[in-house]
């Protein structure tokens, strides 16, 4: 007979984020209820806890770089990015963003996984920029649509580095499937198995791409319904 | 030999700045909250090898009891006002890219060198951290380019960091207290739980039934656990090697290859894969926690489906 107790852990991580309660809460809470029902004691949960934050602090070291990026926005390179953008002839947030897929699925591709990322190039150039151009061709923007750019500029990040980077065969994910065939007695290697990331790679970029353009094509619907009003700049990253 | 733990000091030692400053922030209300928050990490960084489980188990708690308790505020350090940075814009130029490329070029240059020619033959970095060292370094040159050439006010760099962190805020850990979670998942049993459970529902006989069941599972799980990375073992073993490969004669490059592909489309809809979805919206300073996700599942839904495709005719009918 299997415990099935320890599910109870996923259910208190389904049921407070749908709750909104703090997440890092709701994550040790939910940890601790699932080392208690799979029965450990108490200080053996927080051991455990303790010693997996512990080994992967390698996770949050990247924050390092923010004083760099930090210094750069004190000046102006998200204006720079912004009016790059702005000088560059037929430049739409559609064919931006459908460029950066292409160039972050090649980039991942090719091992270069590290050449994107959110802190690093879509909140100082990419999000800016998709910004820019959208209020370039459809005038300023309602609010909820600002943040739908922003959040369409990181989604196209993920999309891109996510069907990109098993292409390349000497990556983490590649190697773990390799050897997990390899212990049920299926060697494979690790080129046999990232070709057969292409036909979903080339299914994201259609898909993902398509939906960029679409979504530029909507803007630009809504902006001829109203007309676009001057566009101002506005205080931006100061209002709290 | 540079190792990760030499990271770990320069994160420390931005990190305990970053704490000091918080403690001396008036204009915060909640300076008191921030400061011990990020003095704990800097704490974590510094120590967290040496110190005992229990410790870092009670550091956690302490962390979480601080955002829980909703401690933390955001700064407003000087900076420059929006005026000034066009300006600034235009007086720099284009070259204003030129140092947040230094970073990225720096870890990718660097770990293609340290790989393909006799340099990884020094053994100067700690095996398979390279690319995480290299960063690191580009970050220190990145610095040094930009204090020298921009001559900003010798607190600028961190007081500027000090704005972004406290606007990302407890999110920041958000990633590592998920992987810590994934832990204590893995050694209550909870993967073998899913696993057998997953295995129950397989009917006789239908490739298409098992196929989809297969890149559910690897969704539905790697939503629950926030990567594919943990899913995987799991389901290749429930279903993907015993029932696709060995009872259907599937090919097992495509349903390994693909089948963890499936799985990715679960990460773009979880808030549990919190550095992809959650850390961007609070960078972006999104007023939706999950606007990230909101954009993606249009893209999630349809390429879980190909993915389906592909497993079902070129592993089966095509390279059976």
């Amino acid at each position: 007979m299997i415990n099935y107790w320890p599910l109870a852990g996923i259910a208190i991580v389904v049921a407070g984020f749908a709750l909104r309660f703090n997440p890092l809460l709701v994550v040790v809470v939910a940890a601790i209820a699932t080392g208690l029902l799979g029965g450990l004691d108490f200080v053996a949960v927080i051991e455990a806890l303790g010693k997996a934050f512990n080994d992967n602090r390698y996770i949050s070291v990247t924050w390092i770089i923010l004083p760099v990026i930090g210094l750069l926005e004190r000046h102006g390179l998200q204006q720079r990015a912004r009016a790059l953008i702005e000088s560059v002839r037929g430049a739409t947030m559609g064919r931006l963003l459908v460029l950066y897929l292409l160039f972050r699925q090649i980039t991942a591709a090719l091992g270069m996984k590290d050449i994107g990322g959110h802190p690093q190039t879509v909140r100082p150039l990419v999000a800016p920029m998709a910004e820019a151009a959208a209020q370039k061709t459809h005038g300023e923007l309602a609010d909820e649509d600002n943040e739908k750019v922003k959040g369409m500029a990181a989604a196209t990040d993920n999309v891109g580095l996510f069907f990109g980077e098993d292409i390349f065969f000497a990556i983490a994910s590649i190697l773990l499937i390799q050897g997990v065939f390899e212990s049920y007695g299926y060697p494979l290697t690790p080129l046999q198995l990232s070709v057969w990331a292409i036909p979903t790679a080339i299914c994201a970029f259609i898909i993902h791409g398509g939906r960029l353009l679409a979504f530029d094509k909507r803007l630009g619907a809504k902006a001829i319904k109203a007309p676009a009003a001057p566009v101002e700049e506005v205080e931006e990253g100061d209002a709290r | 030999m540079i190792t990760l733990e030499w990271l770990y000091i320069l994160a420390g030692i931005i990190f305990a700045i970053w704490a000091v400053l918080s403690a001396r922030d008036t204009g915060n209300g909640k300076r008191f909250g921030n400061a011990a928050f990020w003095g704990l990490l800097a704490v974590s960084f510094f120590f967290g090898g040496q110190m005992s489980d229990f410790a870092n188990g009670m550091l956690v708690l302490a962390l979480v009891a601080i955002a829980g308790a909703g401690q933390l505020g955001r700064s407003d350090p000087p900076t420059t006002t929006l005026t000034e940075r066009l300006g600034l814009s235009q007086t720099l130029g284009n070259k204003l890219f030129l140092p947040a490329l230094i970073i990225p070029l720096t870890a990718v240059i660097g770990t293609v060198a340290y790989n393909y020619t006799p340099f990884g033959e020094t053994g100067l970095f700690e095996e398979r951290r390279e690319t995480l060292i290299l960063f690191g370094i580009g970050v220190l040159l990145a610095l040094g380019v930009c204090m020298v050439w921009l001559k900003p006010p010798l607190l600028a760099p961190v007081e500027e960091g000090r704005r972004l962190m406290d606007s990302i805020g407890w999110a920041a850990i958000l990633p590592q207290m998920l992987a810590a979670l994934g832990g204590v998942f893995a050694l209550a049993g909870v993967g073998d739980i899913i696993g057998s459970m997953a295995g129950e529902v397989i009917p006789e006989g239908s490739i298409f039934v098992a196929v989809v069941i297969f890149c559910l599972g690897m969704a539905l799980f790697t939503m629950i656990m926030g990567n594919a990375f943990a899913a995987f073992p799991v389901m290749a073993a429930a279903i993907g090697i015993p029932v696709l490969v060995e009872q259907f004669d599937g090919n097992p490059a495509v349903i390994g290859a693909v089948g963890m592909l499936a799985g990715f489309c679960g990460t773009l809809m979880t808030p549990m894969a919190a550095n992809f979805n959650i850390v961007p919206a609070a960078l972006l300073e999104l007023k939706d926690q999950n606007g990230v996700i909101k954009q993606q599942i249009g893209t999630a839904i349809p390429l879980w489906v190909c993915n389906v495709l592909i497993i079902y005719i070129a592993g089966f009918y095509l390279w059976s």
